[in-house]
């Protein structure tokens, strides 16, 4: 039987086998030979490539380069966005491995935040967790927490260390026998076709008469053109570290298992590709 | 925790059962007979019925209530007719009791009231003292009254033999009268009130209650020989009063008061031990001199009274030494009466509304709790059953929707009613009920999970509904589940009841099939909205600060504990949804890594530090405990394996130091709490040879827990140790309670090349058991400190195991009581006799059992943190060696054997006083209530034998000795369904279960019996063999393998039985194998393994170590020598699941795959073909 304890190694340890090609408009040295790397879905862009920056620095002018970016297909890709997410969201459907596009230049500042340092991924990540734990327990988890207990969050997603994580994670992942679930579910859905980046809505897990919310439910609450109606036929896919859940899960299991390091839910809508 | 049930009247007389498991009340239907009061125990219920005439209501169990009558049939030897039953005139009866004074013909036995039924004809008792004997029975003297002996000898002119049968108490579970007191000389007088209790003053005779009664006539009576033998109790006796009583109230110990007519109450000083009815009166005046008091109840430490105004009282400072209190303090509230209950638990029948109200928060800190809370429980309906706690449990679950339509009038639900409020405001959008056609209203209880599957199966039930008019199919439905709460509502053959989820679905669709049916059928039941109550009685009803109640919301819809339970366990694993889950990750897996293997990893694994200070029990003497700097540095191989290296730094003599542990060396971490330090011990194969294991503490329980639980990930993901244990695993027990599972690897019963057992990897599981007994097919059994049995679940983790290291799901609360005992010590002198001073050279006054440690009441904490006292102190009667009337037992001088009376030579006395403690925790395990055990055995699992499509064999002893065989025990359903309770002429302390259904057993009187025919087809068996033990020894425990048979005695020597044959599987006698040891355990490959004492290391001796007989092949079952493995401080092993042998079997294949050690890679090497055992 498997447990549902598996479910959380194979949602940390998810990799996506990806291509670096730097643009071809970048100025360099010699030629530059595209960078494969197994990305951590879990992870952020600036957090983990500092191998592919070190590589194609190699071969430019330290005065071409300037802040690194990356783009896939014309779209700029958002570090603060976990990989899975931008994987799942941009490029599901497409070969694998996944090409993403290098910029050293031209930096897209009505997409793209900076990413000065690791500083700012970090203190991006603490300020989801600790808004996640808002949701969920009114701060509370999150601010009995020492310290130390916030690095070590930290530090296991850095240094992809699973158990250093979840030894601190599991606390955020409690909830009191006497309720069901969490307060709310900190979920966030991302759709293609919309302006809109995301919607965010306070969802509770439990319904009033007891029952568990299940994906579905959220779905046809906070977006119900994702869904099908019943006889309709399927047009989007609601993904989430590339896979499909069924809509019966109860949302409560979801949010327990299946969010990122950030304690968010991120669930992408894309369409339904067409064969 | 098993249920328990809160008994109340309603205003027509009729009596409700409120279980604590349960939402809504249940009828006790019985008869016509209409009740005035009831008074509850935990195992039955006594009621003053309309007709003023006494009922009492014994629950039923598995175990019969079963007496023994005897009588003897003597006859003298003359040369004529050689020994006939023409005695001397001076001679005795011929038919006799045992001294012989009073005659007693077989026939003249009569039952002792209709509720007696014969369990089968006399019959000649053949064993004598342990020793079966010959020629029918007969035991030989030279005359009456004399020694009797086996034999017959020249000078035998005398013989009797002992005749047996057996009555049982019939009228369980129904009110059976007991017969009015009929004194002629006297106009009747019926009661008036009655009040049970007294359970808590005396083990002896097991299940001894107090019950009093009062009159109309204002007179008081007493219930004599009360007892789990005799429920009905003998006759009355009348008690003098020094007034008029009206009403009394009898608590679990040795409370009690009476209420006059005068409105002062009676107290009853003197009760104890000894004197139940306890010696004299007390008066104490009420709170105020124009009310009196109307009413009284008391609990072991309270009293609570109502007086003529209705207002609630509560008396202080109550105890045992002074049960007349100091002073009344007003409570909120106005009440008709108030009862106390177990844990001095109070309930109350409101004044203004008549419902039952709750306590809230009496805690035995506070014990006048903090408010009254409305029970708000709906009426259940009619059910024929009542009383046990299967049906009890079944009714919060069953009839959802019923109750919903009735209940919500009657109380407003304080749920969360901010939660509507502080839902997303009118600008979302709501989904559309159409859309949601599942979600109809008999169907919202179970609309979760397979919605489109769940809707299907609700129409049946719904027709299932409509075709079966009446009440008939509900009895059906609440007597079809199994005894087990749990198997009700999940683990449920699916043949058994109509309109039940098949296999696959998800079990809420099932309940919710079943919550359709008494729609139909409630307006019977539902005359009123709420009902009105007259009375109430919480004696047999355990609340506990932990508990968690449902009585206090309207049921809606299924409840959440019931969703959760039925989420949790296997049918709900099977989910589709996570199913799916499951497959699409590996799936995804797949797809996104298989082919880009060779790619290199964004980040590179690095080393992790865990560093902390911790204290260390150091190596050298004298040993001490110092501070030391400790690091955990965790890496990461380049093949992904992950290891670990724990520093620990010390300074001695002014230079640093350390030691190093490697993790994947570590072969077990155990928890050692005591009341002073946090701390735990680290095993290696080396540590474990010195007997000195590496022992570290911490300053908090916390930062123990936490070194712990990382500690115990990392090892076991060294030893690549993760899940659930496989079916084979070797289970043992340490004297903490704590429990120890190791992954038996195929070379542990190899014949060459011996794996030996200090390397086997031993982790811990989340609970507190005295014994695991695992066997076949993953069935896997324990037994608490308290009886109590438990049923693993399947999950692991649990305790102080969070987190990672837990399951999900299938772990349980659970806890264990067990007695702290002291002693107190007395040298008698000429001048004062016995008294508390000793000599300079004794021992403490006040001690442990050896005398070197001084125990005081006061300064004696619960073993560690986790323990909390649940009772006082309280002299313990039970000691081996007997006690006199005060529990004193006599020797000469301290350290020598004791005795149960005084002699003139006798200058020390001592007794033992016991505490109770109780611990909670959780583990994998659920409760198999109602019934404690003593032992408990699992068929082994058979090599090659799959055993699918019987029940598995199980056996247990309860903890009266009862023999008690397990029906409907499977793999799927590892509890089982019921008991079947196996007959014996004496208790029995142990039994086991071996290959081929051999099933033999140990009696308290020390010899052994084998149980004949026992066959899946016959699963309890026909009849005992008795077995003579040992010469000179009485046996304790034995356990049967494949076809060996070992036994222990009390003098810790372990014994093999010789000449086991198929033909003959009595076998022909006992073989010596080896002393110092405590239990066996033998496995279905006839390994044997045992827990041995005064095993020597190089640092230290060690007492309880797991020890494996080596050289054990077909043509030596004795094997020849022992390897030892942990300890010391280990209780029991069980290796009868492993049958782990080299050609990798269907079972090896499935631990494989979930990624166990003894995957298939191992399990395929050290062929061992040869080394099968003979199959009988």
């Amino acid at each position: 039987m498997t447990d549902d304890k598996d479910v959380l190694r194979d949602v940390w340890f998810g990799r996506i086998p990806t291509c670096f090609t730097l643009y071809q408009d970048e100025i360099t040295e010699r030629e530059a030979e595209p960078y494969y790397l197994l990305l951590p879905r879990i992870s952020y862009l600036t957090l983990v490539t500092d191998k592919v920056k070190k590589h194609f620095q190699k071969v430019m002018r330290q005065e071409d380069i300037s802040e690194i970016w990356f783009e896939y297909e014309g779209t700029p890709l958002k570090w603060h966005y976990p990989i899975g997410l931008l994987f799942d969201l941009l490029a599901s459907s497409s070969a694998l491995p996944w090409n993403i596009t290098v910029h050293f230049k031209g930096f897209p500042e009505k997409d793209l935040l900076h990413c000065p340092s690791k500083d700012a991924i970090e203190a991006h990540f603490m300020s989801c967790v600790k808004e996640a734990d808002a949701l969920k327990h009114k701060s509370q988890v999150i601010n009995e927490m020492q310290k130390k207990d916030h690095k070590q969050l930290w530090m296991g997603l850095h240094n992809d260390r699973f158990d250093q994580f979840w030894a601190i994670n599991r606390k955020l992942m409690e909830y009191p026998a006497e309720e069901n679930g969490f307060r709310y579910i900190p979920f966030r859905i991302y759709q293609t076709t919309t302006e809109r980046p995301f919607i965010q809505k306070l969802f509770r897990p439990v319904a009033t008469d007891g029952q568990l919310h299940t994906l579905g439910d959220l779905l046809k609450e906070v977006c119900p053109s994702a869904v099908a109606p019943e006889d309709g036929e399927k047009k989007n896919q609601v993904m989430i570290h590339g896979i499909e859940p069924m809509l019966e899960t109860p949302l409560q299991w979801l949010s327990e298992h299946l969010s990122y390091p950030d304690n968010f839910l991120h669930i992408s809508i894309i369409p339904q590709p067409v064969d | 925790m098993p249920s328990s049930a809160l008994w109340a009247v309603d205003l027509f007389g009729r009596v409700h059962v409120l279980s604590t498991a349960g939402q809504s009340w249940e009828l006790c239907r019985d008869t016509q007979l209409e009740f005035k009061r009831v008074s509850a125990a935990t195992q039955c219920c006594w009621g003053l019925a309309c007709d003023h005439q006494v009922y009492v209501r014994v629950r039923a169990s598995a175990v019969p209530i079963r007496r023994q009558e005897e009588a003897y049939e003597n006859q003298r030897w003359n040369p004529v007719g050689g020994f006939c039953d023409k005695l001397l005139p001076s001679d005795r009866w011929p038919w006799s009791d045992v001294s012989g004074l009073q005659p007693r013909l077989l026939d003249g036995v009569a039952l002792p009231s209709p509720h007696w039924e014969w369990e089968s004809d006399w019959h000649v008792d053949e064993n004598f003292g342990g020793e079966p004997t010959e020629k029918g029975g007969w035991t030989y003297a030279i005359d009456f009254p004399a020694t009797y002996t086996r034999d017959k000898k020249w000078n035998s002119c005398v013989r009797r033999r002992r005749w047996l049968r057996y009555r049982r108490y019939k009228s369980r579970d129904t009110w059976a009268k007991i017969p009015p007191k009929d004194d002629p000389q006297q106009l009747p007088d019926p009661f008036n009130d009655l009040s049970v209790g007294g359970w808590e003053i005396t083990d002896e005779p097991v299940g001894h209650l107090s019950l009093w009664a009062v009159s109309l006539q204002g007179k008081v009576w007493y219930r004599e020989d009360i007892s789990h033998t005799n429920p009905e109790g003998s006759s009355w006796s009348l008690v003098d009063t020094p007034g008029e009583a009206v009403q009394i109230s009898c608590g679990p110990h040795d409370l009690l008061w009476v209420t006059l007519w005068e409105g002062q109450a009676l107290v009853r000083e003197g009760i104890s031990r000894n004197d139940p009815k306890g010696s004299s009166w007390s008066v104490v005046e009420p709170p105020t001199s124009e009310n009196g008091i109307m009413h009284v109840s008391v609990g072991v430490a309270v009293v609570w009274a109502v007086t003529k105004d209705r207002k609630v009282w509560f008396r202080r400072g109550v105890s045992s030494h002074s049960p007349c209190g100091t002073s009344w303090m007003e409570m909120v509230g106005e009440m008709m009466m108030v009862d106390v209950g177990l844990n001095d638990q109070v309930w109350g029948i409101g004044y203004e509304d008549r419902a039952v109200y709750f306590r809230q928060g009496v805690t035995p800190s506070e014990l006048s709790g903090k408010t009254w809370k409305a029970i708000v429980a709906s009426q259940e309906c009619d059910r024929s059953h009542c009383g046990s706690n299967s049906s009890l449990l079944s009714a919060g679950c069953f009839f959802g929707d019923e109750v919903r339509g009735s209940g919500e009038s009657c109380a407003p639900s304080d749920t969360d009613a901010s939660s509507e409020a502080e839902r997303p405001g009118p600008d979302q959008p709501v989904p559309a009920e159409s859309l949601d056609s599942p979600r109809n209203p008999e169907c919202s209880s179970a609309s979760g999970p397979g919605t489109s599957k769940t809707s299907e199966h609700a129409t049946e039930g719904t027709s299932l509904a409509g075709q079966t008019s009446g009440p008939e199919p509900q009895p059906s439905q609440a007597s079809t589940p199994a005894e087990l709460p749990w198997t009700n509502i999940d683990l449920k053959e699916p043949k058994k009841a109509p309109g039940q989820g098949t296999a696959g679905l998800p079990d809420t669709a099932s309940l919710c099939s079943l919550g359709l049916l008494p729609l139909g059928l409630d307006e019977p039941c539902s005359t009123g909205d709420h009902l009105l109550w007259a009375w109430v009685s919480g004696g047999g009803c355990a609340v506990e600060a932990h508990t968690v109640l449902k009585w206090f919301t309207v049921q809606s819809g299924l409840s959440p504990s019931v969703q959760a339970l039925a989420l949790s366990i296997t049918p709900a694993q099977t989910a589709a949804w996570r199913t799916q889950i499951f497959q699409q990750l590996t799936e995804r897996t797949r797809r996104e890594l298989e082919n880009f293997r060779h790619y290199e990893q964004a980040v590179e694994q690095s080393v992790w530090v865990k560093t902390g200070v911790l204290q260390w029990w150091c190596d050298w003497k004298p040993h001490k405990w110092v501070d030391v700097r400790v690091a955990l540095e965790q890496f990461t191989g380049h093949d992904g394996a992950r290891d670990g290296i724990l520093f620990v730094y010390y300074v001695v003599h002014e230079e640093k130091k350390y030691l190093h542990v490697f993790l994947n060396e570590v072969t077990a971490l155990v928890p050692v709490l005591s009341e002073a330090k946090h701390s735990f011990a680290l095993y290696t194969p080396e540590r474990t040879r010195q007997r000195w294991p590496v022992r570290l503490a911490a300053a908090t329980e916390q930062d123990m827990n936490d070194w712990l639980a990382l500690l115990n990930l990392s090892c076991c993901e060294s030893w690549k140790v993760h899940g659930r244990p496989s079916v084979q695993a070797i289970w043992s027990t340490t004297c903490k309670g704590d429990i120890f599972v190791s992954e038996p690897s195929p070379d542990l019963e190899a014949s060459e090349h011996l794996l030996p057992c200090d390397q086997m990897f031993w982790r811990q599981m989340g609970g507190h058991l005295r014994v695991v007994e695992a066997g076949g097919q993953g069935v896997v059994w324990g037994i608490g400190y308290d009886g109590t049995a438990w049923v693993y679940t399947g999950g692991y983790g649990g305790g102080c195991f969070q987190g990672l290291a837990s399951s999900t799901s299938n772990v349980y609360a659970q806890s264990d009581v067990k007695s702290i005992c002291i002693y107190e010590n007395q040298r008698w002198n000429p001048v004062t006799g016995y008294t508390s001073r000793g000599l300079p050279t004794d021992r403490y006054m006040w001690s442990d059992a050896s005398g070197l440690q001084e125990c005081t009441k006061a300064g004696t904490k619960p073993p560690s943190l986790q323990w909390a006292w649940v009772s006082d102190w309280s002299v313990d009667f039970s000691v081996p060696g007997g006690a006199d009337q005060e529990g004193w037992q006599y020797a000469s001088d301290f350290p020598s054997s004791y005795h149960g009376y005084k002699t003139m030579r006798d200058f020390v006395r001592r007794r033992r006083w016991a505490r109770k403690c109780k611990l909670v925790t959780s583990g994998p395990w659920l409760e198999v209530a109602p019934i404690a055990l003593r032992d408990v055995s699992v068929i082994p699992e058979s090599p090659g034998v799959s055993g699918r499509g019987h029940s598995i064999a199980l056996w247990a002893v309860s903890d009266k000795g009862d023999v008690l065989c397990r029906l409907g025990v499977s793999e799927l359903n590892p509890a089982g369904s019921s008991w079947l309770h196996v007959g014996t002429d004496q208790p029995f302390a142990s039994v086991s279960v071996g290959g081929c259904h051999q099933v033999w057993a140990v009696a308290r009187d020390g010899s052994a019996f084998y149980r004949g025919s026992v066959s899946p087809s016959q699963p309890a068996g026909d009849c005992w063999y008795h077995i003579p033990s040992p010469p000179k020894q009485r046996l304790k425990q034995v356990s049967v393998g494949q076809t060996s048979v070992y036994a222990v005695d009390e003098n810790e020597n372990l014994w093999y039985r010789q000449g086991v044959m198929p033909s003959y599987p009595q076998g022909s006698g006992w073989e010596h194998v080896s002393n110092n040891v405590r239990r066996v355990s033998v496995g279905p490959l006839d390994q044997v393994w045992v827990i041995a004492n005064k095993v020597q290391g190089s640092h230290s001796l060690s007492r309880g170590t797991v020890c494996h007989r080596t050289g054990v092949r077909p043509l030596e079952p004795k094997g020849q020598g022992w390897d030892y493995g942990i300890g010391g401080g280990w209780d029991h092993i069980c290796v009868r699941a492993n049958a782990t042998r080299a050609p990798r079997s269907a079972s090896q294949e499935r631990a494989g795959k979930q990624g166990l050690p003894n995957g298939p890679s191992l399990a395929a090497g050290a062929p061992r073909e040869a080394r099968g055992p003979v199959c009988c």
